[in-house]
């Protein structure tokens, strides 16, 4: 962008400007200015006042290069997709907002968000037993983690729908004894939706659980020393002291988590629950218009990961509170901010900053 | 700007001293507790505290006594266990044996019995809100502002309102010099500037005691000053005082106390003149032929 401004200036400045050493050679060639850059063989005497010399940046021809390359290549994409006659992008357009589409739509938000609560919920206390001095906690978190983490989520979950082949009722009473408070057959309680989100949960709270203690290690031991010190009780340590610090470090990979887990409900079509994806599926079967109607999903999941971003940039920046000198400008401030200043005089609203 | 707030202070101090109706006037002006002119709180007994870690006894049957208002400096090579006793005072350190009482009551125990048993965290945190830390790396939360740094504990721990809590963490602030940073993060703040916050976020609880561990160990030689400034008032305003150091002139001057440590033991401890002017023990004249030629710059 600058490139042009600084392009005309550069053939009447290049040679004095960047060469005012070598000495003799150099001396006749030059206008005034650098007619007194050479005093003499030896370069000494005063220095030369090059003060009156605009400055000229460094050129990067190839950076150049490779932008026109990659810009190409967009293009190439762009074009292909809007042209060739296959994506059906008009088949698209029908299904793309279609009752049954949005139906499953709201499925996956609706099993994305209570498995990803309770996932997290769940790996919070995981966490916390991970991190308490007593073996037993200790173990049983750990055990968990490696269980949930080391089988893939695809048998978990047909595992758990099937739960009624292993166990016929699920009772609750006193252990070891043949009191029983309440007892229900295994199928009616674990429906698709239920297996669904028993297997994300158990699933999700493993992972977070490594999550949220790697979040919890990251934050210095001074400062629960010195909340103790000012007598701040335990729990008010944990979410006043130490969580808003660990946030820090847990939003990132937690929100890669939540988007993994957005995708992740896809998987549930094994347990012909209508989500998004198996609704999607259902369609194609029936219409045989199988790539636009993936296309229709992959929009889908496009946007909720897009508006997760968002909520992801905004919800970091809250918690970098204190840990920058200066918040950066939010997108929408910058905009204002490139408005107040270059609104004023259109006229320089090119010029180099 | 701290010079000037600590030199106004000090010159309550020195009233507070001479007649007690000006000494109350002033005191409260300053926001200086009236109990400055005659303290009958903070007694500090130490009685035969045992501490290893490990292997290594780091404390080996500590006994000293720290008189209400006092100021006591500890001083002595690094792993001479000073740090470690300090933190024993207000238990963030257990104890292997011995005991710490503050005005009589034991800190972190209670006896039942013949056995001391250790109390419940709960009661454990009361006691602490008497007794004030500062530590040498400040462990100010970053997250929170100066003021909020100075205001939470108040509320939490004193149940206080958060308006009061508010106004005296104001009033703190502007006590060590920085009511106009109150709105600052601690990461906006110089190192002296967040030991100070540090100290009136200690102060905020009005403890009877304050420790204070290697406060400008990890602040720059020339931040050094407005914080021993600080505590050089507090000094005066009757709160009882033990201070971790490597600041000789400073200990000189400030401290009714000084107490050298050497491998987990006293080995010397009196005035600040016999001390440093008379050590009695070859081990204390070694230590300090070592340390005073440069330290007394100050």
């Amino acid at each position: 962008m600058s490139s042009a401004v600084s392009n005309q200036a550069r053939p009447a400045e290049a040679g004095p400007a960047r060469q005012p050493v070598p000495g003799p050679a150099s001396t006749g060639t030059g206008t005034s200015g650098a007619g007194a850059s050479g005093p003499g063989p030896g370069g000494r005497g005063p220095a030369t006042d090059y003060s009156g010399y605009p400055l000229v940046g460094s050129k990067h021809p190839w950076r150049w290069v490779g932008t026109a390359a990659v810009a190409l290549g967009v293009a190439a994409v762009a074009w292909s997709l809007a042209t060739n006659p296959r994506w059906e992008w008009g088949v698209v357009a029908q299904w793309f907002t279609a009752q049954s589409v949005v139906n499953g739509l709201l499925e996956t938000l609706k099993l994305t968000a209570i498995s990803g609560i309770l996932g997290f919920v769940l790996g919070f206390i995981l966490a916390l037993m991970r991190l308490s001095a007593s073996p037993l906690l200790v173990s049983v978190s750990w055990t968990f983690s490696w269980i949930f983490r080391s089988t893939p989520l695809l048998v978990q979950m047909l595992l758990w729908y099937n739960l009624g082949y292993l166990y016929e009722k699920i009772s609750l009473g006193i252990p070891f004894t043949d009191v029983r408070f309440f007892e229900v057959q295994t199928t009616t309680l674990i429906s698709q939706f239920a297996a669904a989100v028993l297997g994300l949960t158990l699933n999700q709270a493993a992972y977070s659980a490594e999550i949220i203690r790697g979040g919890i290690l990251s934050v210095d031991q001074g400062q629960l020393e010195a909340a103790a010190a000012l007598g701040i009780p335990a729990w008010r340590r944990s979410t006043r002291i130490v969580l808003p610090q660990a946030m820090r470090a847990i939003l990132p990979t937690a929100f890669n988590e939540i988007i993994g887990l957005v995708k992740g409900t896809s998987i549930v079509y094994v347990l012909a629950y209508s989500e998004l994806f198996y609704t999607v599926q259902v369609i194609y079967n029936r219409t045989q218009q199988v790539l636009p109607l993936l296309l229709v999903a992959t929009l889908w999941y496009v946007v909720i990961t897009s508006v997760l971003s968002v909520f992801q940039y905004y919800i970091e920046r809250h918690y970098s509170k204190g840990a920058v000198r200066t918040l950066p400008l939010t997108p929408l401030q910058k905009a204002r901010k490139f408005f107040a200043t270059h609104a004023v005089a259109p006229s320089r609203a090119r010029s180099p900053r | 700007m701290s010079t000037a707030a600590a030199q106004t202070a000090t010159g309550t101090g020195q009233t507070a001293t001479v007649t007690g109706q000006t000494a109350a006037e002033s005191a409260a002006a300053a926001g200086v507790r009236t109990e400055a002119a005659a303290p009958t709180r903070g007694l500090v007994e130490i009685t035969k505290v045992r501490k290893s870690f490990g292997a290594t006894e780091v404390l080996k049957g500590i006994t000293l006594t720290v008189e209400p208002g006092g100021v006591a400096v500890i001083v002595g090579p690094s792993g001479s266990g000073k740090s470690t006793l300090l933190r024993t005072i207000n238990h963030l350190e257990k104890v292997d044996g011995g005991h710490i009482a503050i005005d009589g009551t034991l800190v972190g125990y209670e006896v039942r019995g013949r056995r001391l048993h250790e109390l419940r965290e709960k009661d454990i945190l009361k006691q602490r809100t008497e007794i004030g830390m500062v530590f040498q790396n400040f462990n100010l939360f970053p997250h929170l502002t100066a003021l909020e740094n100075v205001a939470e504990a108040p509320v939490v721990a004193q149940g206080r309102s958060k308006e009061e809590a508010r106004k005296r963490g104001l009033e703190l602030l502007d006590r060590v010099g920085l009511k106009d940073r109150a709105g600052a993060y601690p990461r906006q703040l110089s190192g002296g500037q967040q030991q100070r916050v540090a100290i009136a976020r200690a102060l905020a609880l009005n403890p009877k005691i304050l420790l204070f561990d290697e406060p400008t160990s990890a602040l720059d030689p020339e931040l050094v000053n407005e914080v021993l400034d600080v505590i050089r008032e507090l000094a005066k305003s009757g709160t009882t005082l033990i201070i971790v150091t490597h600041e000789m002139g400073f200990a000189r001057d400030v401290a009714d106390t000084v107490v050298f440590m050497d491998e987990g033991q006293i080995v010397e401890q009196g005035s600040p003149e016999q001390i440093f002017a008379n050590p009695q023990e070859p081990r204390t004249r070694s230590f300090f032929s070592k340390v005073l030629e440069p330290a007394f710059n100050i």
